[in-house]
């Protein structure tokens, strides 16, 4: 186990950006009208949010992460910027020295890529506050987002209709109090094949048959620059792993999950959240959801179900929260911390 | 563990959709009208959820009936 605390920091606000454009499941014509139903009731998605081909994660980042430097005219102050995603804009270089131009921070600003799925936000705070508890560093952007959609195909109905795009940031600076944040963080290698884009980079680099679309079984065909995804082993992986993370962080840091206001996870889909928020005998109304509307954000679905649903909770109390992320990798994590007066604002992605 | 025929009938409820007495342990549950890939998380959920034995994706391939999801949840708990 990866029992870590850091301490001094605080979230001072987050934003998300999501692209206007709605898919419903119910229009999802792969698949029969019954299977629509089926799915739309065991993962909880009614509809998700797709971006344009030409709309790159980091432009959705981009406007939730400049929505949050105007409001608090603070471009000139950050002094570290991570950006934690699995679909940037290039192999190389990384897209966070891309944004650090784009987001006209200062040159000394330290600008790094984190390469995490639905693990990624507990990741990016970690690693974000234990740069920043020393006080050196006095404010940090964490850009957290995927745009799945660009490796995921229609005819691909295991991938296709579970996937949104989303884009996040969060604004996080030093502080004098001691405002822990404790994590249990922890990998599985293991389980690399359960969702996996195989082809394409240095192991099994490009070739002409990248494009070439193949029936895998019924209802799913896809091209080897694609998503495969296997949901059984993801769903084994999720219900054997999420919950005992986050009872041995419980134990670990000495919190109790009575004291907790919120159990913030990640939107793998709704039987899965399900079955982990029942594992930990916890109440409906303390695990808020946004999977119904932006359907698997990825690294984002954490934030981006912060901005939807807490935006009140988080602007106007002292909150005890509890954030757990799991999936790709495998790779897992939660996080407990402590919040007051965040601001929060949910974005619609603006092409001009 | 309950009976093969309190495992077959929770697993009728949680499939929402059938009529009552649908499923019996011979049932090849793949047969069942419009079954999916949902299918098979209801049934690694229904497990997990009322058994305690976590089943995985070579388990089910493994499985034709619900007798042998009951054998196979059985021998997840010795």
């Amino acid at each position: 186990m990866a029992y870590l605390s850091t301490t001094k920091t605080n979230i001072i606000a987050i934003s998300s950006c999501v692209p206007t454009h709605i898919e419903k499941t119910a229009d999802y014509n792969h698949i029969s009208v019954e299977e629509r139903e089926l799915f739309a009731k065991t993962t909880g998605i009614k509809e998700r949010r797709v971006a344009a081909k030409d709309v790159a994660c980091s432009d959705l980042c981009f406007t939730a992460a400049k929505h949050l430097l105007d409001k608090y005219n603070c471009a000139e102050e950050i002094d570290v910027l991570i950006f934690v995603s699995q679909s940037p804009d290039y192999i190389l270089p990384a897209t966070s020295i891309l944004l650090q131009n784009r987001l006209g921070l200062k040159k000394d600003c330290i600008a790094f890529d984190i390469s995490l799925g639905c693990s990624g936000y507990v990741y990016g705070l970690s690693v974000i506050t234990n740069l920043m508890q020393s006080g050196q560093l006095k404010k940090g952007l964490l850009i957290v987002g995927d745009k799945s959609s660009t490796s995921t195909t229609y005819t691909d109905k295991s991938t296709y209709p579970l996937f949104g795009d989303a884009g996040t940031a969060t604004l996080i600076e030093h502080s004098q109090t001691k405002n822990e944040m404790h994590f249990n963080l922890q990998s599985d290698g293991s389980g690399k094949n359960a969702i996996i884009i195989e082809h394409g980079s240095c192991r099994t680099p490009f070739d002409k048959t990248l494009e070439d679309l193949v029936e895998i079984e019924p209802g799913i065909s896809r091209a080897k620059k694609h998503l495969i995804l296997n949901g059984m082993d993801v769903f084994n992986f999720a219900l054997k792993e999420a919950a005992s993370n986050i009872t041995t962080l419980y134990e670990k840091s000495n919190k109790s999950k009575e004291n907790t206001d919120y159990f913030v996870m990640h939107q793998a889909n709704k039987l899965i959240n399900e079955s982990v928020r029942k594992k930990l005998k916890i109440d409906l109304e303390k695990v808020p959801y946004s999977i119904d509307v932006f359907g698997n954000t990825s690294s984002a679905s954490i934030p981006l179900t912060m901005c939807y649903k807490m935006k009140e909770a988080l602007r106007t109390k002292k909150l005890s929260l509890l954030l757990s992320g799991f999936g790709v990798g495998y790779s897992w994590g939660s996080v407990i911390l402590e919040t007051e007066n965040v601001y929060t604002k949910l974005l619609e992605y603006d092409r001009a | 563990m309950n009976s093969i025929e309190e495992f077959t009938k929770g697993l009728e409820v949680e499939f929402e959709d059938l009529e009552p007495g649908t499923l019996s342990s011979a049932t090849n549950f793949r047969s069942i009208k419009g079954w999916s890939s949902m299918h098979a998380l209801i049934i690694i959920a229904y497990i997990d959820a009322n058994f305690n034995a976590l089943l995985n994706g070579a388990d089910l391939k493994s499985a034709q009936t619900i007798q042998d999801l009951y054998n196979i949840t059985i021998e997840k708990l010795k």
